[in-house]
C-alpha cells in the first residue's frame, strides 16, 4: 500500500527528513512516534503534497502510484486523507457544504457520479451520531470558533464521510479529553479494514491504547531509528526518546 | 514557492471574458462629439417633449462649467468627450415593439447572454426559464420589455425611460432629478444632458410587485458612451425587487459608462436593488475595458421606508460608484451589501453613503473587497447623522481579502455624527488568502482553482445571500470566473 523509500525532505532550505523509509501494507496500522520537532508533521505534509516541502531524494508511492508526481487534490482522489494536527478554519463555508464539495470533487476525479443530497445527508446524520457531533454544528462554517477537541472530531467526521483508502492521523489525540479520545478512536477503528492502511502519528503512547497498531516506528533525526511491535510504544513510555537522541545527531 | 503566487502578467482569465463578442448589426449613430446640437439630436431621436429637451439643455450648460472629480483612488487618461459617440441605436423604429419586430441578431445576442426575452417560453414552463420581467437595453436604447401586460394588471409600470417620458410625463416630471440633482456631480450632470435610455418603474400604493424586475444593459457599439437613466418609485406601502446586469464586448479602447439611478421610497415602502456588474475589465496589460462612473442614490422620503442595495462588481477597468441612501423619513432603513472584485489591472473605488436625516433611522453596510493581480480596490464610505436625527444606528463591516502580493486594498471610512444619541459601529479586517487554507482544502480533494473559489465564496457569502435566488447562483459563478487564474 504505502511505500516510502529513502525520503529526503527540505523545508525552507533545511533538510528535515534524511532518508526515511517505511512500508505499510494494506490492512495494517502503523504508528510513528517521536519527540517534538522530529519531523512527524513534515512526513505527513510531504505525503499529502503540501507545497514548500521539497523532496530532494527518495520516493513515496501509494498502491504503486508515484505520490510525489501528483498535486495534493490528486492524492486525495486516490484515497489519501490527512487528519491535520492543526485543522484550518474555513469562514463562510458550512461544514456540510465543504465536505460535500470535497466528496464530489473526489468522486468526479475518480469518474464516479456525484452523490445526491438525500444520500449525503443520510450518511452525514449517521456518522455525526457515531461521533456525537450535534447536527447543527455541521451547518456552521467549518472549524470556525470550534474548540481544539471539536476540530479534531470534525477531522474524523470528514474522514468517515470521505471514506479514504489510506489514513494519516497527525497527533489526533492532542487536545482531546479522555471521553473525546475514546469516541474519536472508535471512529478511527470503524474504518479499519483489510483494504485500508493507516499511519498514526503521535507523541504519546496513550492513543495507542485505543487504536492498536500492528507496528510501531520511532522517528528521530529525520529517520526511522527503531521499529517493533506494540510493545515498543510501551517501552518508550518508560524510557522516553532520550536514548534516540544520539542517533539524531 | 508559495501556493498563492502572484498572477502578475499572465492573468489568463481576462482573455477568458466570455461576454466579449460583438453583435454585427445596423446601427444609427449621432455624429461624434458633444455639443448642444448633439443634445438636441438625442432628444429628437427619442421624440421627447420640449420640457425634457429644456431639462437636458440646462444640464448641458451646467456641465460645461464643471470639472471632473479627482479625489477617487483611480487613475486613467483624461477622457476626450469630442472623440466619443453619445448615441448609438440598432436601426429600428422608435417606441415599444413586440419580440417579432426585434432584429433576430439582437435576440441571438441576448440568448447568448442567457437573458430571457421570450415570455412565451417562460410561461410555457421551459425548464430553467426564470420568471422575471426584463427590460433589455442595447447601447443607447431599450429594445424590449417583457411581462408588461401582467405587471400592468396590478398597476405596476415597467418600461423604458424613453417610453415613460412619452407615456407617463406627470410621473417623470414629478420625480426626475429629485434624488440626484442635475448638478450633483460631473458625471451625473453629463448623464442628465445626454442620457440615452434605461428603465422606469412605478409601483402604486400598497402593491407588492408580483415578480422580480430586471434590466440588462449591453454596450455593443464602438467608441460609444452609455448613459442610462433609471428611475424607480415605490409609492406608499409598495415593494419591488429590481436587478440590473451589465456586459460589454472586448474592445481595445476604453468605453465610458456614466449612469444615474434614482430611487424614491415613500412611507412604508421598500426597494431592493441588486446589481451584477460584469463590464469588460480590459485585457491582461490593462488595455481597454469600461470606465464605470455611476451615481446611484435612494431617497427614503417616507417614514419607515427601506432601501437595500446589493452589488456584485466584478468587471470594468475603472469603477467609481457609491450607491447611497438618504434616510429622510423617520425610522427609515438603508442597507448596502457589496462584493467588489478586482483582478489584473482593474481599479475600483466604491462604497456607500448613509445620510441619516430622520429620527431613529438605521443603516447597515457589509462590504467585501477582493483584490488579485495588480489591481487596486478601495472602499470609501460615509455615514453621517444630522443634528435632529436622534437615535440613529449604523453598523459597518468592511472586509478585504488579498490574493497574491501585488494587489492593494484600502478602506476610507468617514463618520460624522452631529448628535450625541447616534450609535455608529465600524469593523474592518484585511486578510490574505493563506497557503495553509489552500493546502487544507486541496488535501480534501479540490483543485487549486476550486479551492480558491470555495474560500472566496465563503468570504462573500453574507452578501451573496442578499441577492434574489435566481441571481445568487449566477453571481457565484461570476465571482469564480473573475478570479480564474489569480493563483499561481
Ligand atoms: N516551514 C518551516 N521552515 C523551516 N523549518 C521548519 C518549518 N516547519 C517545520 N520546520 C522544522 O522542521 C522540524 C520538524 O518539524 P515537524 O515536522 O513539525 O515536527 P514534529 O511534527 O515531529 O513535531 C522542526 O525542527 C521544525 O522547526
Ligand atoms: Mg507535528
Amino acid at each position: 500500500m504505502l511505500s516510502v523509500s529513502n525520503l529526503h525532505v527540505a523545508v525552507g532550505g533545511t533538510e528535515i527528513l534524511k532518508g526515511l523509509s517505511l512500508e505499510i501494507p494494506a490492512g495494517e496500522v502503523h504508528a510513528v512516534m517521536g519527540p517534538n520537532g522530529a519531523g512527524k508533521s513534515t512526513l505527513s505534509y510531504t505525503l499529502a503534497g503540501r507545497q514548500g516541502y521539497e523532496v530532494t531524494e527518495g520516493s513515496a508511492s501509494l498502491n504503486g502510484e508515484d505520490l510525489l508526481a501528483m498535486a495534493a487534490n490528486e492524492r486525495a482522489a486516490r484515497g489519501l486523507f490527512l487528519s491535520f494536527q492543526y485543522p484550518l478554519e474555513i469562514p463562510g463555508v458550512p461544514s456540510l457544504t465543504f465536505i460535500r464539495t470535497a466528496l464530489n470533487a473526489q468522486r468526479k476525479a475518480r469518474g464516479e457520479d456525484e452523490i445526491g443530497a438525500p444520500a449525503f445527508l443520510k450518511l452525514a446524520r449517521e456518522q455525526a451520531a457515531k461521533l456525537k457531533i450535534e447536527f447543527d454544528m455541521l451547518k456552521r462554517p467549518l472549524n470556525v470558533g470550534f474548540s481544539g477537541g471539536e476540530k479534531k472530531r470534525m477531522e474524523i467526521f470528514q474522514m468517515a464521510m470521505l471514506s479514504p483508502q489510506f489514513l494519516i492521523l497527525d497527533e489526533t489525540d492532542s487536545g482531546l479529553d479522555i471521553d473525546a479520545l475514546r469516541i474519536v478512536s472508535e471512529g478511527v477503528n470503524a474504518l479499519r479494514s483489510s483494504e485500508r492502511g493507516m499511519l498514526v502519528i503521535t507523541h504519546y503512547q496513550r492513543l495507542l491504547d485505543y487504536i492498536k497498531p500492528d507496528r510501531v516506528h520511532v522517528l528521530a533525526g529525520g529517520k526511522i531509528v527503531a521499529s517493533g511491535g506494540p510493545e515498543l510504544a510501551l517501552e518508550l513510555e518508560d524510557t522516553g526518546y532520550d536514548r534516540f537522541a544520539p542517533a539524531a545527531a | 514557492m508559495a501556493a498563492v503566487k502572484q498572477t502578475i502578467d499572465q492573468v489568463e482569465q481576462l482573455e477568458a471574458y466570455e461576454h466579449g463578442f460583438v453583435t454585427d448589426i445596423a446601427q444609427d449613430f449621432a455624429p461624434k462629439g458633444l455639443s448642444e446640437d448633439i443634445v438636441r439630436f438625442i432628444s429628437a431621436k427619442k421624440q421627447e417633449p420640449d420640457w425634457m429637451l429644456q431639462w437636458r439643455l440646462e444640464a448641458y450648460a451646467r456641465w460645461l462649467a464643471m470639472d471632473a472629480p479627482d479625489w477617487a483612488k483611480v487613475s486613467f487618461p483624461k477622457i476626450d468627450f469630442q472623440d466619443l459617440y453619445f448615441y448609438a441605436a440598432p436601426s429600428q423604429k422608435a417606441g415599444p415593439m413586440s419580440l417579432d419586430e426585434v432584429d433576430p441578431e439582437l435576440l441571438k445576442t441576448y440568448a447568448k447572454l442567457g437573458i430571457p426575452l421570450r415570455e412565451q417560453e417562460v410561461l410555457a414552463g421551459v425548464q430553467g426559464a426564470p420568471r422575471y420581467a426584463v427590460d433589455a437595453v442595447f447601447d443607447s436604447v431599450s429594445v424590449v420589455t417583457t411581462f408588461k401586460k401582467e405587471l400592468a394588471e396590478v398597476g405596476v409600470i415597467f418600461c423604458s425611460f424613453s417610453e415613460a417620458v412619452r407615456e407617463h410625463p406627470e410621473l417623470v416630471k414629478r420625480y426626475l432629478g429629485t434624488v440626484v440633482p442635475t448638478t450633483d456631480n460631473y458625471y451625473a450632470c453629463l448623464n442628465s444632458a445626454v442620457f440615452s435610455d434605461g428603465s422606469f418603474v412605478y409601483v402604486p400604493p400598497g402593491v407588492r410587485c408580483p415578480m422580480e424586475l430586471s434590466t440588462y444593459f449591453r454596450i455593443n457599439a464602438q467608441n460609444t458612451g452609455q448613459f442610462e437613466r433609471t428611475l424607480i418609485i415605490a409609492d406608499q406601502g409598495a415593494y419591488v425587487s429590481y436587478l440590473e446586469g451589465c456586459t460589454a464586448p472586448q474592445r481595445d479602447e476604453n468605453q465610458l459608462h456614466a449612469a444615474v439611478v434614482e430611487l424614491v421610497v415613500l412611507d412604508d415602502a421598500e426597494i431592493k436593488y441588486s446589481t451584477v456588474q460584469n463590464w469588460y475589465p480590459g485585457d491582461a496589460d490593462g488595455k481597454g475595458g469600461i470606465y464605470n462612473f455611476v451615481t446611484k442614490r435612494a431617497d427614503c422620503r417616507g417614514d419607515r421606508s427601506k432601501v437595500s442595495w446589493t452589488q456584485v462588481e466584478t468587471g470594468s477597468a475603472v469603477t467609481w460608484k457609491y450607491p447611497s441612501c438618504v434616510l429622510r423619513g423617520d425610522d427609515s432603513v438603508g442597507e448596502f451589501y457589496s462584493i467588489a472584485i478586482t483582478n489584473g489591472h482593474q481599479q475600483a473605488d466604491t462604497g456607500t453613503k448613509m445620510i441619516h436625516l430622520g429620527k431613529n433611522t438605521r443603516s447597515r453596510i457589509i462590504s467585501k473587497g477582493i483584490s488579485a493581480g495588480k489591481s487596486s480596490n478601495t472602499y470609501r464610505g460615509l455615514v453621517s447623522a444630522h443634528a435632529k436625527a436622534t437615535g440613529t444606528r449604523n453598523f459597518t463591516q468592511c472586509d478585504s481579502l488579498l490574493i497574491g502580493k501585488t494587489s492593494g486594498a484600502h478602506t476610507v471610512p468617514y463618520i460624522e455624527a452631529r448628535n450625541a444619541s447616534s450609535k455608529f459601529e465600524h469593523e474592518a479586517t484585511t486578510t490574505r488568502l493563506s497557503d495553509d487554507q489552500l493546502f487544507y482544502v486541496m488535501q480534501r480533494g479540490l483543485s487549486q482553482e476550486e479551492a480558491v473559489q470555495l474560500l472566496v465564496n465563503g468570504f462573500v457569502r453574507e452578501v451573496l445571500q442578499e441577492l434574489p435566488m435566481e441571481f445568487a447562483v449566477e453571481a457565484q459563478k461570476l465571482v469564480a470566473i473573475s478570479l480564474e487564474g489569480s493563483v499561481g
